[in-house]
């Protein structure tokens, strides 16, 4: 009898899942993305909070103490975890501080390339012919010159600021996207459902962002995590350069370039800072390679 | 009043680095209100050429449309700009085609490229656009439509997938379905269902159906007439009755020889055409068949023999068709 039991068919009306509980199952399954999603919630709330978590002013110079070790206390009371710079300041605050720079550079030069990249891939992919010649060949002339030097020498010209470099880096980076659009709209236009759509009558601009524009998503998420991660490098090696925000502002690759000087007798100067930019990055790819496993709905069922 | 589909020496070339591809040398015919007409041929033959530049979907270029006219209800698709071709795509003429595994967006969910096709051209909310969606779907028989709507289409047979696909193409009520080898992907058991339920919905809904096949098993079943293709010529056209029974080119002769029968016993031998279909480059010269043909002459190398008809409905291209050969003493 208990094996008739076993062999009748489940209910037939069973309850469809809810989506949102499907992502957070999928999302607690994966060790890499929850521990990435810490990691930048951490980095997060650190950049919105700066001025509440931040121990101590990151802006205040005191020669008198300068260089001192992490976690030293001084006269008045106040402890510098993670001790302090050249000009006394304190590291941990200018770390926190730090994050804002490195998440608005990110996000803001990622969105302006993002956009410019992914429309110019699109219409030169879809439409082709002359728009798709001039798009490629600007694309190309862009890239045989080095980023850095590019925007070394556009910040050079306008002079060094948060603005200009999130316009600098936003404008420089748009090439990758728009070339790796313009490859998967060349697949996917020759698809048959795109055929397909035609032969409902729908309108060719429709049919480039409702269907075609879902298809590309995937590849786009692992450009944006790559280049999101590059910014922030970009960001920390044109301030270490000395053309990026200026000096006093904390960002974490003024801070490196601060501590290098004294990488012999203060290293807490620069590791934190090092710390932070390779997990960072490391975190944003980690969670980019999820986000775009989980996107993909044909494979929803294997993960 | 004018017929439904008036196709009239359409031509269509394809202009290639080796050269200009022949796909279609004038072809003519005739679709009228709620009838089903078989477009048969082998690969290459130009039968999907020939079907998709009624809608110009030819991918252009390299496919040009060089000469002729397509009437549908008395008006030149061929002279309307794009927003008026628009309305006609999907409204009034639907496609479904060959394999549906590549013919639904693998990323939209299954009620989203539903919803898409019926607001292409109907103005309905998203709440009527849904409800009309599932009704479709319950319509080509799909079991629990409401809730399918949110599959994607991976979570579908291709049997389920092909019945989507006509779904959409009856979205919108159009007088003329045009099925590409609507059945060629597909298991046999699955085929036939298929048949029968474009057969149901064509006799419920009085669509017009062009069905373009290279199964002369399925085509029996369901054609009211038979357009039969080579090279890019119609070179025979008959009622189905007819041309099973009375075929009249050598061509159309040697297909239905070449099928298997049940009652000829385990030791036949299947008939094949010898040689192969003529490369399309360059225009033709002489019946496109004779190559291939038992019966070619001299006259059949030379000239390219016209359509003419023959008996009641029943037109061919032929020099020696074997109908007017049996009149003649």
């Amino acid at each position: 009898m208990s094996a008739d039991a076993d062999l009748a068919p489940a209910p037939a009306t069973v309850a469809p899942k809810p989506r949102r509980s499907r992502l957070l199952k999928r999302f607690v399954g994966s060790k890499a993305a929850v521990v990435s999603a810490i990691v930048l919630a951490v980095v997060l709330i650190a950049a919105l909070g700066a001025p509440w978590l931040a121990p101590n002013d990151p802006f205040a110079i005191k020669l008198i103490q300068r260089l001192k070790p992490p976690g030293w206390v001084n006269s008045a009371g106040a402890t510098f975890w993670l001790g302090t710079d050249a000009l006394g300041r304190d590291v941990l605050s200018r770390l926190i501080y730090g994050a804002r720079v490195s998440l608005i550079v990110a996000v803001s030069a990622l969105a302006i390339s993002g956009v410019i990249g992914l429309l110019l891939g699109l219409v030169s992919g879809y439409f082709g012919g002359v728009v798709d010649d001039i798009v490629m060949r600007i694309a190309d002339i862009q890239l045989s010159f080095p980023t850095i030097l590019l925007a070394l020498a556009i910040m050079a010209v306008l002079g060094s600021g948060l603005d200009k470099l999130i316009l600098v880096l936003g404008l420089t980076g748009w090439v990758q996207y728009g070339r790796i659009v313009r490859g998967q709209v060349l697949a996917i236009k020759q698809e048959e459902f795109v055929l397909a759509a035609r032969a409902t009558g729908e309108r060719q601009w429709r049919i480039l962002f409702q269907h075609i524009l879902p298809n590309v998503w995937s590849p786009v998420i692992v450009v944006a995590s790559f280049t999101m991660a590059s910014n922030i490098v970009a960001e920390a090696s044109l301030s270490f350069l000395g053309v990026g925000v200026s000096p006093s502002v904390p960002s974490w690759g003024t801070m490196l370039a601060d501590g290098r000087q004294y990488i012999g007798i203060a290293e807490w100067l620069t590791i934190p800072a090092g710390l932070a930019i390779s997990l960072t990055v490391l975190s944003i790819n980690l969670l980019g390679d999820w986000l775009r496993d989980f996107l993909d709905p044909r494979l929803k069922n294997i993960l | 009043m004018p017929k439904l589909l008036e196709v009239n020496a359409l031509e269509t070339r394809f202009h290639t680095v080796e050269g200009v591809v022949h796909a279609l040398n004038g072809i003519s015919y005739e679709v009228d209100r709620g009838e089903c007409l078989a477009i048969v041929g082998e690969s290459g033959s130009g039968k999907t050429v020939g079907v998709l530049s009624i809608l110009r979907l030819i991918p252009s270029p390299p496919g040009r449309i060089a000469g002729g006219s397509i009437r549908f209800k008395g008006v030149d698709l061929l002279g309307l700009d794009d927003a008026a071709l628009r309305k006609v795509r999907g409204q009034e003429i639907g496609v479904i085609f060959q394999d549906p595994m590549t013919s639904l967006n693998p990323v939209m969910r299954v009620g989203d490229q539903l919803v898409e096709s019926l607001t292409a051209h109907e103005a309905l909310t998203a709440r009527q656009a849904r409800t009309r969606a599932a009704e479709l779907l319950a319509m080509v028989g799909i079991p629990a439509p409401a809730s399918r709507l949110d599959d994607y289409p991976h979570q579908f047979s291709g049997g389920m997938r092909q019945r989507v696909m006509i779904a959409m193409a009856l979205s919108c009520s159009p007088e003329l379905i045009i099925a590409d080898e609507p059945t060629t992907a597909l298991d046999v058991t699955i085929q036939a269902q298929i048949v029968e339920l474009v057969k149901r919905l064509q006799s419920e809904l009085g669509t017009a159906v062009i069905w373009i096949s290279h199964d002369l098993g399925v085509v029996a079943r369901l054609a009211d007439r038979v357009a039969v293709m080579y090279a890019g010529f119609i070179i025979e056209t008959a009622t189905v009755d007819d041309l099973y029974a009375r075929p009249a080119h050598p061509y159309t002769v040697g297909l239905l020889g070449s099928l298997p029968r049940l009652d000829a016993g385990a030791r036949q031998t299947l008939k094949a055409i010898g040689g192969l279909p003529p490369v399309l480059m360059g225009p033709p010269t002489g019946c496109p068949f004779a190559p291939r043909c038992t019966f070619a002459t001299d006259r059949c190398r030379a000239e390219n023999p016209a359509l003419v008809t023959v008996a009641a409905g029943h037109a061919v291209a032929c020099w020696h068709d074997r109908l007017s050969a049996e009149s003649r003493p």
